[in-house]
């Protein structure tokens, strides 16, 4: 029997450390941030740890699995009516546990849809998360008594509890009672998704998963259990998918049928895409396009003479022919341009130094 | 019993454009193995241009004809231009164009058009047929519907057993080398094929446009409702596509009329759920295994 090597067992450790050590500096680094930067900005920071979570849990799917879904948003939507949902009805119940509901609420509904779409490839499945996409705001409508209607359920955003806001006070002069208070704890929740996926990537399940996408025949003979496999990415990214909702509940003190379109899918989709599928800093760099260029394409529509209405309409527009030209253009996104293009140099110069040295 | 009666018929005539619908997504499948996504907002946005039509002409035998050369030239527009690179890429790509395609032609219409509902005049009466004392559900505009989804099909029909074009088309999409050894144009057959299916997805546009409402939105669910009716069908047969649409339409007015209308989607989602799970190569497919 084969034992593992002392060195594989080291590296794993460091690799955690490392990753928790960048996670804890980020955190610094937008707190920070948040300190310093006008209240819009502020704002679109806030945007950004909603979306995060939720894109990188896409580009596992989709770029480490090979499994498109146009379902995230609506996932997110199931997120967000927990969170809504529990916070009407228990007001004083902890946020973390409020979150931990919607993780949970989301990976169930991501597992049943899993399950099916672990039969399915490509157009199948896209075509399937479509119809969830497409229909589950409906629900919101039936049960109007309960879920808010076409109005949707107000959401009170958290409180930190006395105690801890005077500690903060204290200790680092910052001042915890205004309503950055949300995006600290979006951030540190963003940052544990990253943390999490970015050790699940290089781990046994991110192989796996990889494996599954590049060769399932090869999979399946490598003792891969497939189903287990694909299931398995699918409630996690349905679990960063929750904890989105849970977020996009609390920031935007709203929860609507009318946020969760199909609209939202496709700029998770958007993100994914352009930062380069199944990368992490990817989909970091994609989740910040997404916020910080909205406004400005809508504000350059509204330059440009167009009416309100129109001009909101610039940024579907613009995830269109952004979704259609990276296709045509780059198919990597930015950081697989970026790497095989460094790739590419590095392989250039070695040649260049073997054939010189004969 | 009534209600059950103008339900079914009502489910009949919408079956009927949803067919249409799926018909064309499945004329794309059988020969280019791509679902397009975009089909529905293609077929939107023709439905604007006949609308445009209307209004200025006030004729909709102007407009129709507009729908469907618009719809024509569209289609082979966007094979051309934005398929062909990615056809022969991994499947995902493909996917992920035709789903930018979708969401692009939506914004560009709400830009262009704006983001109301428009009232789009029918044809012919819309008042049910009186059957002695009572009115049933089957209107002048809903026999109009149903007969130019008919004749299309027949054309479609004519034009794939008859012709040596459609003989040729049949040919590229069966196997794409053989055709081009045996002296097909086989690139220019699948831009025929996707402004084909350009065409009678806005037929089905304009039939669902006529006495309702448009809106940049309003083919949205019809995506939906003719995935889930070719997929029912087996994505590659044309009499499955048929009665996939027909099953479909009819399982979401029951739904519509007993339920509530805003599970439609939902009971479609079902619908696929049960087929792919089933019976994953639909009803009438040809093939006797593949992929799902």
């Amino acid at each position: 029997m084969l034992t593992h090597p002392r060195s594989g067992a080291g590296l794993a450790r460091s690799t955690l450390l490392r990753h928790a050590g960048l996670m804890v500096a980020a955190y610094v680094g937008i707190v920070l941030l948040l300190e310093v930067v006008s209240p819009f900005r502020g704002s679109q920071l806030g945007e950004l740890a909603y979306f995060i979570p939720a894109v990188a849990g896409l580009t596992v799917l989709t770029g480490l699995n090979g499994q498109i879904s146009l379902g995230h948003g609506a996932l997110m939507a199931v997120g967000a009516y927990t969170t809504a949902v529990l916070l009407i009805l228990q007001p004083n119940l902890p946020f973390l546990l409020v979150v931990l509901a919607a993780v949970v609420s989301t990976s169930f509904v991501g597992a049943v849809v899993g399950v099916a779409a672990a039969r399915l490839h490509g157009t199948y499945l896209a075509g399937a998360t479509l119809a969830l996409a497409v229909g589950l705001p409906g629900l919101a409508l039936t049960f109007e008594h309960r879920l808010g209607g076409e109005q949707g359920l107000s959401v009170s955003p958290p409180r930190p509890s006395a105690n801890f806001q005077r500690f903060v006070e204290g200790t680092l002069g910052i001042d915890l009672s205004s309503q950055k208070y949300v995006a600290y704890v979006g951030w540190a929740l963003a940052l544990l998704v990253l943390f999490v996926l970015s050790n699940l990537v290089v781990s046994r399940y991110g192989r796996t998963w990889r494996a599954v996408r590049d060769d399932e025949i090869a999979a399946a003979l490598s003792g891969i259990n497939l189903g287990r496999a694909r299931v398995l990415a699918f409630v996690v990214s349905a679990a960063c998918a929750g904890v989105a909702g849970s977020m996009i509940a609390v920031i935007t003190r709203l929860t609507a049928p009318s946020t969760f379109t199909l609209v939202l899918s496709i700029s998770l989709l958007v993100g994914i895409v352009i930062g380069g599928l199944g990368s992490l800093v990817g989909a970091i760099l994609g989740s910040a396009l997404l916020v910080f260029l909205r406004p400005a394409v809508t504000n350059l529509g509204l330059n440009g003479g167009l009416s309100a209405a129109q001009a909101a309409n610039i940024a579907p527009l613009a995830y269109g022919v952004v979704l259609i030209l990276v296709m045509l253009l780059a198919p990597r996104g930015l950081v697989g341009s970026v790497r095989s293009s460094y790739l590419n140099r590095k392989v250039a110069r070695q040649l260049k130094v073997e054939r010189g040295s004969p | 019993m009534q209600q059950f009666l103008n339900i079914t018929l009502n489910g009949l005539t919408v079956g009927f454009i949803y067919a249409a619908f799926a018909l064309c997504l499945v004329l794309i499948f059988r020969a280019t193995r791509i679902i397009n996504f975009g089909q529905g907002a293609q077929a939107m946005f023709t439905t604007y241009i006949a609308l445009e039509v209307l209004q200025r002409t006030g004729s909709y035998w102007l407009a129709l004809p507009a729908a469907l050369v618009s719809g024509f030239l569209l289609g082979a527009l966007v094979e051309r231009v934005i398929v062909r690179p990615v056809v022969n890429g991994p499947e995902i790509n493909a996917v992920i164009v035709t789903l930018g395609l979708f969401v692009g032609l939506v914004a560009l219409a709400s830009i262009i058009f704006g983001n109301t509902f428009e009232g789009f005049a029918a044809p012919f009466s819309v008042r049910g047929l009186k059957i002695g004392d009572a009115t049933i559900n089957l209107t002048p505009n809903n026999i109009f519907n149903i007969s130019a989804v008919l004749v299309a099909m027949g054309a479609l029909l004519v034009l794939f057993r008859f012709t040596s074009l459609g003989l040729q088309m049949r040919a590229s999409a069966f196997g794409q080398e053989v055709a081009r050894l045996l002296g097909v144009r086989v690139g220019r057959m699948l831009t025929l094929g996707w402004a084909l299916a350009g065409m009678f997805g806005s037929l089905a546009g304009i039939l669902i446009a006529g006495g309702g409402f448009i809106s940049p939105g309003f083919m949205d669910g019809v995506v939906v409702f003719g995935f889930v009716a070719a997929v029912l069908g087996g994505l590659d047969s044309f009499v499955g596509a048929v009665v996939g649409g027909l099953v479909l339409g009819l399982t979401t007015n029951y739904v519509q009329g007993y339920i509530g209308q805003e599970l439609q989607t939902l009971s479609a989602l079902a619908i696929l759920m049960t087929v792919l799970l089933v019976k994953p190569s639909g009803l009438f497919s040809s093939s006797v295994a593949r992929k799902v």
